[in-house]
């Protein structure tokens, strides 16, 4: 089967100045990478590859020349061949627009790799944050999607089994192929790259699709097609300063505490 | 085309019948804007056996009940419960929807806002209404680090926001709404994924998301036996159990404990971190914590600084006495 693993690039710290002009975040000069959340996603279609014979794995990224350097990062680890999704006409997009370059993108490695069974993506971005891109490109494509997947425990042409991390348990689905998954750091405990994949990964041809070869009009991507606008972006106000609770011993210091709970009614 | 959308609806999330009280924290968030825009609130639940928890709904903030029903809609299903609930809003035509920003959120929304041509905001934290009546909503980024506003502006669809749990205060019993039966669309029930079984947690286990009070256990406590000592003091105060990374990378607790950016984002009434120097990565998931306690043995490590009440000393030693004097206290 074929495999496709959505990877981003994002800023590789979260401690991020704001532009007090214009309230931006200011993510020039900032080292990018591979969204840690995704290296758990690469991780799984490199397992699956492994464990089903004949699968073939592509690394698909959207955004901007520079997020060739992810799509190679993960074709060091094994990844077969990598597509960058990139048109000056995508800045912007929310996950509304975005999903639907995604679900293009995927139709497109469809058509071209003779079809894709399954589309994993990691739990969420480490700067966005939302979780909601892998559900948004299951409806886009018209494919089941489950998130928060913790194992796989079953994995063929035809279907998967997953187990989905939820806040009271854990259920146990099955999916009829093909498939839109996202990933728990849970789930396994990625490679490292090899020097020697590292090495032929700079030589590996990555294809680039624009709008165009994707059938997309301007007004669908990007701020036009986006239903969400950033209005705001502001720090997070600092917290007052704490009060240290002093004592002689353990004993005194633990009355001084209960006491301040017990005044603010949590006992 | 314009859409003309009206009311709020709120989509409950349920397990065999039991409804999830996150339900009562969106009738909060959706009674606000519903106020304001002179419209009403629809608390919408989907599922199999739910007349009894509709009926409780129906008396606590709801103007109207929408129960879904039918016996294959009995567990969580993406597929089909985002289609169910898309035949239904293009029906009824509501103008904002709010779930609640858990995996059952996470998954709906997204399918809802694409069948809807919806606008979409996660994690919602704050909810108001601009000058045109549009919904803003405020939201954390950037690993707690930035407080984001987003507008949501769609002219051909409606509005969806996944709502953090524990952002709004729970709705209180009073007024009466209606129940009413929503009959599923048959073509949406078939869908291409199957519910084979479920795995409940331990029942005396607290959900992280949900808890009103965390005790959470780090790299300082030096070894798994600690855990016993946090889960004391976490039962003692009604306590859910979290855990920083390094304690669950350690292999002291598993990865469902986990609080912080790579675990659960939790905003407890209070959080008290035992052994926790407060990385960032840390800090992201549980700095909206009503009132932070810091037990640790280095005064000077960051989660001591932001701490409501900071505790330095042998944790060993401390949480003992603290077990010991709440239960004092109580007599």
């Amino acid at each position: 089967m074929n495999i496709v693993v959505c990877v981003k690039r994002t800023p590789a710290s979260t401690s991020v100045a704001l532009d007090p002009q214009t309230g931006a975040v200011k993510t020039a000069g900032l080292p990018h990478g591979i969204n840690p959340f995704d290296e758990y996603a690469v991780e799984e279609a490199l397992r699956l590859k492994e464990r089903i014979p004949g699968t073939k794995v592509a690394v698909l990224s959207v955004g901007p020349a520079e997020n060739d350097e992810v799509i190679r990062a993960a074709l060091a680890l094994g990844c077969d061949t990598g597509v960058l999704l990139s048109d000056p006409a995508f800045a912007g997009s929310d996950v509304y627009a975005l999903s639907l370059i995604l679900a293009k993108g995927i139709q497109k490695v469809a058509e071209t790799r003779g079809g894709v069974g399954l589309v994993l993506f990691g739990r969420q971005s480490n700067d966005g944050e939302s979780g909601h891109t892998t559900a948004a490109v299951g409806a886009r494509l018209g494919w089941p999607s489950v998130i928060s997947v913790r194992k796989i425990p079953e994995a063929a042409d035809a279907a998967v089994t997953v187990e989905r991390l939820r806040e009271d348990g854990t259920d146990v689905l099955q999916l009829t192929l093909p498939a839109v998954l996202s990933v728990l750091k849970e789930i396994n405990e990625p490679r490292l790259p090899s020097l020697r994949g590292k090495m032929a990964a700079k030589k590996m041809p990555v294809e680039t699709w624009g709008a165009a070869a994707l059938g997309l009009s301007a007004d669908v991507v990007g701020k036009a097609g986006s239903r969400m606008d950033v209005v705001k972006m502001a720090p997070v106000p600092s917290r007052g300063a704490g009060v240290v609770i002093t004592g002689e011993t353990p004993e005194d210091k633990a009355q001084a505490l209960v006491a301040k709970l017990k005044e603010a009614k949590f006992i | 085309m314009a859409y003309e959308g009206k009311g709020v609806w709120c989509i409950a999330e349920s397990r065999g019948g039991k409804v999830s009280p996150v339900l009562f924290e969106l009738l909060t968030a959706g009674r606000k804007l519903a106020a304001a825009r002179g419209e009403t609130v629809t608390a919408v639940v989907i599922g199999h056996g739910l007349q009894d928890a509709a009926g409780e709904i129906a008396g606590r903030g709801a103007d109207q009940v929408l129960v879904v029903e039918d016996a294959s809609l009995k567990e969580f299903v993406d597929d089909v419960y985002a289609a169910v609930l898309a035949k239904l809003a293009e029906a009824r035509k509501p103008r904002t929807l709010l779930l609640p920003a858990t995996v059952y959120g996470r998954s709906l929304a997204p399918r809802l806002s694409v069948l809807l041509r919806a606008g979409l905001a996660a994690d919602a934290v704050g909810l108001e209404l601009d000058a045109e009546q549009r919904l803003l909503v405020t939201r954390s980024a950037y690993a707690g680090n930035v407080v984001a506003t987003v507008l949501l502006r769609s002219v051909d669809g409606p509005e969806i926001a996944t709502v953090r749990p524990l952002a709004f205060e729970r709705s209180a019993a009073g007024g009466a709404g209606t129940v009413a039966a929503a009959a599923p669309d048959a073509g949406a029930l078939a869908g291409k994924t199957a519910f084979v079984s479920f795995g409940a947690d331990r029942a005396d286990e607290i959900d992280l998301g949900a808890a009103e009070k965390i005790v959470s256990g780090g790299r300082g406590l030096g070894k798994p036996e600690g855990f016993e000592l946090v889960r004391k003091l976490a039962k003692t105060l009604g306590a859910a159990v979290g855990a920083s990374r390094a304690a669950v990378d350690s292999g002291w607790i598993p990865y469902k404990h986990q609080v912080g950016l790579t675990g659960r984002s939790v905003r407890p009434k209070l959080y008290v971190a035992c052994g926790i120097s407060g990385q960032i990565q840390h800090m992201a998931g549980m700095n909206a914590s009503g009132t932070i306690v810091a037990i640790n043995s280095d005064a000077e490590c960051p989660m001591m600084k932001v701490a409501t009440y900071a505790v330095q000393g042998d944790l060993y030693k401390l949480l003992p006495a603290i077990v010991a004097e709440i239960e004092k206290a109580r007599g």
